[in-house]
Parts: C-alpha cells; structure tokens; sequence
C-alpha cells in the first residue's frame, strides 16, 4: 500500500538539494520526485523565474493557450467530521442547510444559465443526510445538461464510485488536507476523516471505480508547504503507476478565513504558492492545476498561463447560494468575487481562451 | 490531388484546432493554412448549441468537418460519441481517436481496430489515429478505414517525425491515403513526412501555440507544397560517399 515517509524525512530530503540538482532538474526531460525534491528546496527559491519560464512553456505544449472552467455546486454543509480548519467542521454554530434535489437542480440550472458546462457538487461528509442515492439521483438528473460532473464529497468505496460514474459522475477530488501525520491527527478531531490512511486510499479507490479523473491535494497552511508539495508529487507517481488510465489534477487550496477560531498554522506566501504549481508542473506535465477562487483576481490573472489550467468562476461556498446571494453558512470566504463574464474576459486579455466545455456525456451510456 | 474516400483535396495539410488562444485566430489560421479539411474534438464543442464559438469559425461549404473522438477510452465510448454526433448533424467523416492513457494519448490498437469495424460496418468514412505500426495499418486497411493516420511522434511533443522507419514501411505498404498526425513540430519535420511520400500531415500544437499561429499555419503550407514536389519530382539518394554530379569515368571505353 501506498505511504508518505515522515515529514522530518521529507525535509531532510528537500534541504539536502544544491543548486546543481536545480538546474539538473530544470532540464530534465523526465523527473524523478528526487528532482522534485530539487525544485522545492530553499536553494530553489532564487531559481523562480526559471522555474516559472519552463512551467509555462511545458503548460502551453501540454494544454495550449486555454484554461478550463467550472463552478463547484454546494449541496450540503452538514459534517460529521470536527476539522479546525473548516468552516462547516460539526462545532461550528452556523446555518446549516441540505438541498433538495429540486433545489440542487435548480442551482445547477442557474450555473447552466451563466455559461458552465462544469460542475463540482461539494458537500461536508454526513453520509446519512447525503449520501450516494443522493449524488446518484443527482448525476441523473444533471448529466444530459452538463458535459462533465465531478465530486467533492466524503470517502466512498470502489463500488459506490463504480455507481456513480455509470450514474455520469467523470470525477472526484479528495484532498488528504495534509500529508504530515501528525499535523492531521492534531487538525482531526472526531468524524471519519480523523482516519489517515483510510483517506489517502480514497483517490486509488476512486480511480479503481473507473474514474476518469481524480483530483488530489493539499490545503495550505497547515504543515510545511515544501514537504506537501513532495507528498503530492509521490502521490501523483504511485497513482499514474498503477492507474495508468486515470487523469489526474492537483490543488493547493489555501486557507481561508472561516467560521471558527482557527488560525493557519504556518505561513504559505503567494510566491510559496507559485512555487509549489511551478514545481509540480514540472515534475508533472500532464497533470492539471486547479486555481480556485481562494485566490485574489490580481493574483490569479497573473498566474494565466504560468502552469494552472482549470479556473472557477463565479463561485459561491454556501449551499442555496446562486439562488440567493445572501443565503448565510458558507465553507469560507472567497478572494475573488468576479463573476464567470468577468473571467473569462480577463483570460481573453491575457491571450488565453477560456474553455467552458472540454468533455461531452455522451461518453458515457 | 489527394483523394480520400472519392473526396479530392487541393491542400495536403490538415488542421486541428485544440489549443488556440482564440476561435478569431483559429479561423485566421486556417485561412493561412489553406487547408481544406479540419478536425475538431467533439468534446470541445456543442453541436446543438448555433452559438458555439468553434463550429462558428468552421464554414462547412469551405472546410470537411472531420469530427475526432480524442477523450474516448475504449472502442465502445468512440462509437457512441461518432453516432450520437453524427444525429446531431456531424456528417459521415469521422477521425476515429481511442487514447485510455491520458498522460501520453497514445492511441489504444486493439479498440481502435475494434471501433473500425463497427464504425465502417455502420457507414462512416474512418480515419484511425495509430502509432506508427505497419501491420495495424493494414488491419485497418482491410477493416475497411479509409485513410490510416500514424504518428510522427506524440500529440502534442513537437517532437518531429521520430517514426520515419515504420512510416516509410506503412506507406510502402498502404492502399489507402496516409496521413501523417500528430507530434510534427517544424514545417521541416512536415516536409520530410511529405517528402517519404505521406499523402498528408495533420498539424495541431506546433501552429496553435507558436508565437504567431497564422503565420506558422502558411509556413507549414508552404513546407508541404514543398515536401510533396520534391517527392514526386523523385528524390536522390542518400549516400554516405560523395559522387561527383558530372561523372568524368562513363563507362562508354567498354566495347560491345
């Protein structure tokens, strides 16, 4: 099975690298996550302009001059799961709200409307309120209107991801929040998710149900930034080994303000953030990058083109929330509030295209 | 002129248009590239939408439609999307595409022979994406595919015509058109592809993401006109020894 050595093991590893193995790994036709390892040493830091250069031209061989877009769904907030980061973590005293399938729809038909052929369904994990009947009924529902459906939802198993992909669900994300052991045991703290490995088998079960894509990643401000970015790419090498036909996508959400108390643990800078998508790209051409809307519009027109291919748009973190922009209780707040117009002009002026459709039901029976 | 499927083409350069900045600079480009047909990936556009910004640019009484199945991963999945999509008014033609890896889209050989046989059997005109293998191209062939499009190297590596050897074998061996697809980077990889004899190149990345698309779209025009008169005007033979163009030693002193 797979495992991520120690965080302390990690860093040993990652500090080690000389400027050498940077430049080493900058030219590198293929890289080895030791490579990786390079590129996210403190050495590299001065190496981010090169870094960025070799991240673009290799995003724009890979994907060419587009960006992908897509609005995540909200349909639950309730969670069983106590995470201090989260904002819908079961302590919390906000407004919690479950859609009806009625409802679900008709906010899907609202993304519709605005010009989205992507859609995320997000949900905290309380399998009893939601659980697959739901998101099966759901897919259903949504599948002939939308050319791609992924979700973002509790841990399920292989079978009940088998389920869903024939339901027209194409993919799921599910981030391990933290590859540094004893950092989850600390931010865990009751629910399901409090158990380590049993989520980070979640994406090779996913990929198992015959998935076609499956998103991993790591929120930002919980452990060492260097260290996640290693994790995630011997994450993505053991994944691409043994599910060859998976598509895979990475994202480095950074905490954001939410309800509760909590405040990020360490310090993850926009210029660490740009770092890690530069590295990873690198080290992995062909993954996509998801830039979430957790990031400011001036920092995300800026990295257009520089190694992320998937924008959302538009987004809003509260279930009920396209239908009624002040519907209370959301995940967190967002930095950048532009809608999906908005956007998509800005990516035009950036010389990119903004592509709203890039998959198609009918691959699927 | 090229004839695939008893259509004739004047240009020997076909277009995809994955990967522009723009529908406006992929519609220049296609002009510069007086290419006459044009494949589009049909998860890329809506068929039944009249606003689709890709299917706009395509003037269907200019260009042949070539609809691709690129995304689908097995013979099942292409079949079902070139029939859904030709209900939606995709036509007949279809550039059949089965790539299960999606790190390096390599065509699958075994589905893609799978999907031929049905596709055929239903009426469309096929034309399969392949590695470069000469004996899949004549299963092809005789499953009744109506060109053979093997790679010059991966989609997208801009790598050249790293296949020459087994492309010179299918193209030895083919009855039917070959299409060089895929990984040609410089007009001079899409000469030399002519040059062996390929019956067309299809281009994609090395125009959609060059500095100037329209004008690599009319420098890869030229380099094909050009490849494609140097073979028929015969090319010399290589040699490792050098001859002199006006041999001074004829062997005329010989009696009969």
């Amino acid at each position: 099975m797979f495992t991520i050595p120690s965080f302390a093991h990690l860093t040993d590893q990652i500090n080690s690298c000389t400027d050498e193995d940077i430049k080493r790994s900058l030219s590198a036709p293929h890289l080895s996550t030791q490579d990786l390892a390079a590129l996210l040493s403190p050495a590299a830091d001065k190496h981010l302009e090169a870094m960025a250069e070799r991240s673009a031209e290799i995003t724009a061989r890979r994907f060419g001059r587009t960006t992908q877009i897509y609005a995540p769904l909200y349909v639950s907030s309730f969670c069983i799961n106590r995470c201090s980061y989260c904002g819908f973590s079961a302590g919390n005293k906000i407004e919690r709200r479950i859609l009806s399938l009625d409802e679900a729809e008709a906010e899907a038909m609202i993304l519709h409307q605005r010009g989205f052929n992507h859609t995320l369904l997000v949900s905290g994990e309380a399998p009893a309120k939601l659980g697959v009947d739901y998101l099966e009924k759901l897919a259903l529902r949504l599948r002939e209107r939308f050319a791609s459906i992924s979700i973002e939802v509790q841990p399920l198993s292989t079978e009940e991801y088998a389920r869903l992909f024939t339901a027209g669900v194409t993919s799921v994300a599910i981030y391990q929040e933290t590859y540094d052991r004893d950092i989850y045991d600390r931010v865990h703290l009751a629910g399901q998710k409090c158990d380590y490995d049993f989520r980070l088998e979640t994406p090779a079960r996913a990929a198992a149900g015959a998935m076609r894509e499956v998103g991993i990643g790591a929120l930002l401000g919980l452990a060492d930034w260097r260290a996640e970015g290693l994790s995630l790419g011997m994450h993505l090498a053991w994944l691409r080994k043994n599910f060859w036909r998976t598509a895979l996508t990475v994202s480095f959400p950074r905490l954001r303000p939410a309800a509760g108390e909590f405040q990020p643990l360490c310090e993850v800078t926009e210029r660490d953030l740009s770092h890690l998508i530069f590295a990873l790209r690198i080290f992995d051409p062909d993954v996509g990058i998801i830039l979430s809307t957790r990031e400011e519009a001036r920092y995300r027109n800026g990295m257009l083109g520089l190694g992320p291919t998937r924008y959302s748009a538009g987004s809003c973190t509260a279930p009920g929330g396209y239908s009624d922009p002040d519907t209370a209780g959301e995940q967190f707040s967002i930095g950048d509030h532009r809608s999906i117009d908005e956007v998509c002009t800005a990516i035009r002026q950036k010389g990119f295209d903004p592509v709203r459709k890039d998959w198609d039901a009918a691959f699927q029976l | 002129m090229l004839k695939i499927a008893e259509k004739t083409f004047r240009s020997r350069l076909f277009l995809g248009t994955g990967k522009f900045d723009s529908a406006e600079t992929l519609k220049k480009a296609i002009e510069a590239s007086g290419s006459e047909m044009i494949t589009v990936a049909l998860r890329r556009v809506d068929l039944n939408d009249p606003a689709d910004d890709i299917m706009n640019v395509l003037d269907r009484t200019k260009y042949l439609f070539l609809p691709n199945t690129s995304g689908a991963r097995d013979a099942a999945e292409a079949v079902r999307l070139a029939r859904l999509a030709r209900a939606a008014g995709s036509g007949d033609w279809l550039k059949l595409e089965v790539t299960p890896d999606p790190r390096t889209l390599l065509p699958d050989p075994i589905e893609t022979l799978k999907a031929t046989e049905e596709l055929v059997k239903d009426g469309f005109i096929v034309l399969p994406y392949i590695n470069a293998d000469p004996i899949l191209a004549l299963r092809l062939q005789d499953a009744g595919a109506a060109a053979v499009m093997p790679l010059g190297a991966p989609i997208g590596t801009n790598l050249g015509l790293i296949t020459k050897f087994q492309v010179e074998i299918i193209i030895d061996q083919a009855r039917v058109p070959v299409v060089v697809d895929a990984g040609l980077g410089a007009p001079s990889d899409a000469a030399l592809a002519m040059e062996i004899g390929a019956d067309a190149v299809l281009v994609n990345t090395a125009i959609s993401i060059a500095g100037d698309p329209v004008k690599m779209a009319a420098a890869f025009a030229l380099a094909v006109e050009a490849g494609r008169a140097a073979y028929e005007a015969g090319l010399g033979k290589k040699s490792s020894e050098a001859s002199a163009s006006s041999p001074l030693t004829g062997l005329d002193f010989i009696k009969d």
